[in-house]
């Protein structure tokens, strides 16, 4: 007992008076607190991972087409777009295990009791994805001339590998979340895993595995279409600014109408599990018995439950949701208030992610067109359309995830375990002041990412004249980057 | 159950644990080292001799951290309120630190932004790590399965001590570890500063030991009862040992041997740790036992852990394999 009390007295007596400090946050409790910053440190990483997924895969594409044509552009592609890749991969990497300690921070009652059914999926994740990535990045970033184009393709591909399977693993965790299946509940409260198959492939997982893979592939060939369209209009490097800007397009006319048909199919399965979140989607505060209309824009009023200055296709959306004009749709007049989402956010992230869609959908039809008639390369209202599109993956994935996740407010859960009871015993001045610490240093790191990133986007190397590759550059540039376009060309292989 | 799989995995998230601390030890202690060197060429090769590998030595904090909350959710809930401050702020040292390895090529007036960053956020994360491990010796109070202690019981002299110990251990591996891979002038500056890190480092781990047994009745118990007494007194002399390894290793001007001493030292440490730590997970409040998710998820992901564990490991020596060997300063990675 003595030793105890050593010990209690060499504590410092440090605690501060909470009241001083909670004034600050008076206005908040910590559930607030909490669920802003995973709102905003989940918002930071799913940005990078967006990119990285397509941009993984996209330099896999290029490297192979490398080894196949062995055409030089494609080599100069890939080492261009491989220190970019690099420093949004490490923006990635940062902000993913800032997420993983997050949930024993912020949500420890949460990981307590779920941690038995997601643990494992996170656990396979870092065993599958994460080691494999990892593994294999440093050879692909700084390995081509130790060994080989065939084996540093490898690692390219399991690069590229990684990340899908990353992907998969916390899609699986997040819509097992959504939509859960597979477990039961013990004497502690804790959910235990009756069926990993049920777990794994529960009903939303498909679906949103699915749309966000498309989605990061389409976020990445936006980018990539931006940068070679600046290019083509600056004139810089024709040959490669073309190279990618019509692999981009292709991309876009592609995958953008499968991604419509993928979100509808998407928003069909959640109609069936998780009704409330598509009444907020379609902002239907009433029941409809004979046929909803579609309300295109409007303000959602959730006092008077209704949606001011509507307007609408009647019928419309009991057409699209259950493919019959006259067939009943439920309102949220049927669920008690207290299990409402927040429907203003719900409702205007869907419209602003669905619009993007039908817009990117656009831009890839009329990049159809142009090449048809032999124009893509020149026309430069479409190149500057494609620049002004560069970010609007980004912003269609973050309001895509705005969606889900307020959508399915107020559980974290869906149906069985409440936000409000998931949250860690601290302090609303704890997490505050954390949260304050997040935003500063994310603004300031990932700020100074994205600029670096730009910068390196705007400076692609003039096409191959080998032997001037070096001077004008090391001169111009304030960055040694654009060295690493040489290493491949000069020394590679 | 015949098999005890949280003893197993108990072992796993240990192994996992001490894998990071050594991996990512000699490059954030490269990291620490920094203000050491201040010349731009000594830096880029001291960066490019870990720039290929950091990624994956940070993993193993992921595999530590998303283990834990798959087989020990209890001691993950725990834990991390408890230690709040100071996971929050090692979080921050490793962001830092992590984007400076791409920044630090990007810019020429930034430069000196993301030398700091990376040499602060690398002592950052090193001083919260050895925050954490000492608030955990000391012990986390657990009711009802949840934190009951107050928000700054992680600030004690004995923490800042771990904190400081683990800074300095991890300069000595980031030292030796330098000394491996580079030559001429910069190995040299190294094996002066492994030699005063490598007497420091023994002398920490000779203050945090001697503290420890006073903290809980238990661990003076574990460390003059019978027979765990035995390691009170093996333990030490391997130290000595190994610090022997080391010095000598430096004066015959040998390039890897204080390196392998160094993580002998180590690993020893962690060997002491974990004998006064068994059998909780959370010392005073749970034990494996207590904290273990249901068998049900320790067998899922064991059966992943047994198959992948040895590839990865084969994967990630091949990584190192690629890489062996000096750092070529005219190689420029970047
Ligand atoms: C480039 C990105 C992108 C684009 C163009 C679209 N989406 Fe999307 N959408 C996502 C990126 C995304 C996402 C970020 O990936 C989400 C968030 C969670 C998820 O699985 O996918 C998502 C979620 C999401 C949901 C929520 C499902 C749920 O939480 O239960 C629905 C119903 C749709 N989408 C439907 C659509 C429709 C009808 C689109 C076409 C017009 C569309 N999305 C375009
Ligand atoms: C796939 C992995 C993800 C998991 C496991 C996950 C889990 C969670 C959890 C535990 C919370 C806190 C509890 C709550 O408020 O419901 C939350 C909230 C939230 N998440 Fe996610 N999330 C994931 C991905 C994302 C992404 C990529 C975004 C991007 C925008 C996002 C946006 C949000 C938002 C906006 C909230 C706050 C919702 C609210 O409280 O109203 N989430 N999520
Ligand atoms: C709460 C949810 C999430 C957690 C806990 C989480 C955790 C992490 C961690 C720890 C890393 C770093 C891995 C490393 O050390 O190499 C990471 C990176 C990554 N995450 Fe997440 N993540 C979350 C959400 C997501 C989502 C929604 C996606 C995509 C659908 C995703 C995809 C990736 C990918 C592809 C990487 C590789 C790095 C990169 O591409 O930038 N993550 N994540």
């Amino acid at each position: 007992m003595q030793i105890a009390d050593i010990r209690r007295r060499s504590r410092l007596s440090l605690r501060f008076p909470p009241e001083r400090i909670s004034a600050v946050f008076e206005a908040f409790d910590a559930t607030v607190l909490a669920r802003i910053q995973f709102a905003f440190t989940v918002s930071f990483h799913i940005i990078f991972p967006a990119f990285s997924i397509g941009l993984a895969s996209y330099l896999a594409v290029l490297e192979a087409l490398w080894l196949w044509k062995k055409d030089e552009v494609y080599l100069e592609l890939f080492n261009f777009w491989k220190t970019i890749f690099a420093v949004a991969f490490g923006m990635g990497v940062v902000s993913g295990i800032v997420m993983s300690y997050q949930f024993g921070t912020n949500w420890s009652v949460f990981s307590d009791k779920a941690g038995p059914v997601i643990g494992p999926l996170m656990g396979y994740e870092v065993l599958t994805a994460f080691f494999l990535e990892a593994g294999f990045l440093g050879v692909m970033l700084f390995g081509l001339n130790r060994v080989g184009p065939k084996l540093h393709f490898f690692a390219t591909a399991m690069v590229a590998l990684g990340t899908l399977i990353s992907a998969t693993w916390i899609l699986a965790v997040n819509s097992w979340m959504q939509t859960p299946a597979g477990f039961s509940v013990n004497e502690a409260g804790q959910f235990i895993p009756d069926d990993w198959w049920a777990v794994i492939f529960n009903p939303s997982f498909p679906y949103r595995l699915t749309h966000m893979v498309l989605a990061a592939y389409l976020t990445t060939a936006f980018v990539v279409g931006a940068c070679g369209a600046w290019h083509l209009l600056r004139k810089t490097a024709p040959r490669r600014a073309r190279t990618m800007f019509s692999m981009a397009m292709w991309m876009a006319a592609i995958v953008a109408p499968i991604q419509i048909f993928a979100g509808d199919q998407h928003g069909l399965n959640t109609l069936e599990h998780q009704p409330a979140k598509v009444m907020a989607m379609e902002g239907h505060y009433q029941s409809h018995p004979e046929g909803a209309p579609l309300i295109l824009f409007g303000m959602p009023n959730s006092a008077e439950k209704r949606v001011d200055y509507a307007l609408e296709i009647p019928k419309l959306s009991s057409l699209i949701l259950k493919h019959s004009l006259d067939a009943p749709l439920a309102g949220l007049d049927t669920i008690p208030e207290d299990r409402h989402p927040p429907v203003a956010i719900v409702f205007w992230s869907f419209r602003v992610m669905v619009a993007i869609g039908f817009a990117m959908l656009g831009l890839g039809l009329w990049s159809l067109w142009c090449r048809l008639r032999g124009t893509l390369d020149t026309n430069a209202a479409l190149h500057r359309a494609a620049v002004l599109m560069g970010p609007a993956g980004f912003v269609a994935v973050l309001a895509g995830w705005i969606t889900t996740e307020v959508g399915r407010q107020p559980y974290t859960i869906y149906g069985h375990l409440l936000t409000a009871d998931s949250i860690s015993p601290i302090a609303a001045p704890a997490v505050g002041a954390s949260l304050v610490a997040f935003i500063i240093v994310y603004f300031l790191v990932f700020g100074a990412g994205t600029f670096y990133i730009l910068r390196l986007m705007a400076r692609l190397p003039r096409d191959t004249m080998p032997e001037l590759d070096e001077g004008p550059l090391r001169t111009a540039g304030v960055t040694p980057g654009p060295a690493t376009a040489n290493q491949g060309g000069h020394h590679g292989h | 159950m015949a098999i005890d799989l949280p003893l197993i995995w108990a072992a796993i998230i240990a192994f996992a644990v001490l894998a990071y601390v050594v991996l990512d030890g000699f490059d954030l202690g490269v990291g620490i080292l920094f203000p050491f060197f201040p010349e731009k060429h000594d830096r880029d090769v001291m960066m490019n001799s870990v720039a290929p590998v950091w990624d994956g030595n940070e993993t193993w904090l992921v595999l530590g951290g998303g283990g834990l909350l798959a087989v020990f959710p209890l001691a993950y809930a725990t834990i991390l309120p408890a230690l709040y401050a100071p996971i929050i702020a090692m979080l921050i040292g490793l962001i830092f630190r992590g984007v400076a390895f791409e920044y630090r090529w990007r810019t020429q007036r930034g430069e000196f932004l993301w030398n700091w960053a990376f040499a602060g956020g690398s002592m950052l994360a090193a001083f919260a790590q050895g925050l954490a491990l000492g608030a955990l010796v000391q012990g986390i109070p657990v009711e009802n399965r949840a934190y009951v202690g107050g928000w700054w019981d992680w600030l004690t002299p004995f923490s800042i001590a771990t904190g400081l110990a683990i800074v300095i251990g991890y300069a000595l591996l980031g030292a030796t570890w330098l000394v491996m891979k580079t030559r001429g002038e910069l190995a040299e500056r190294a094996r002066g500063v492994a030699l005063r890190t490598a007497l420091a480092t023994v002398a920490a781990m000779g203050i945090v030991s001697l503290w420890t047994p006073f903290l809980e009745p238990v661990y003076l118990e574990r460390w003059f009862g019978w027979p765990t007494a035995i390691f009170s007194v093996i333990v030490p002399l391997l130290v000595l040992g190994c610090l022997y390894l080391l010095l000598k290793g430096i004066r015959d001007r040998h390039d890897v041997q204080p390196f392998i001493a160094a993580l002998g030292l180590f690993v020893l440490g962690y060997i002491g740790i974990g004998i006064s730590f068994y059998p909780f997970m959370v010392p005073p409040s749970l034990t494996i036992w207590d904290a273990a998710a249901p068998d049900e998820s320790l067998a899922f992901l064991l059966v992943g852990a047994l198959v992948l564990v040895p590839m990865i490991l084969t994967y990630t020596a091949y990584a190192y394999w690629v890489f062996r060997g000096k750092v070529d300063p005219e190689e420029g990675y970047h």
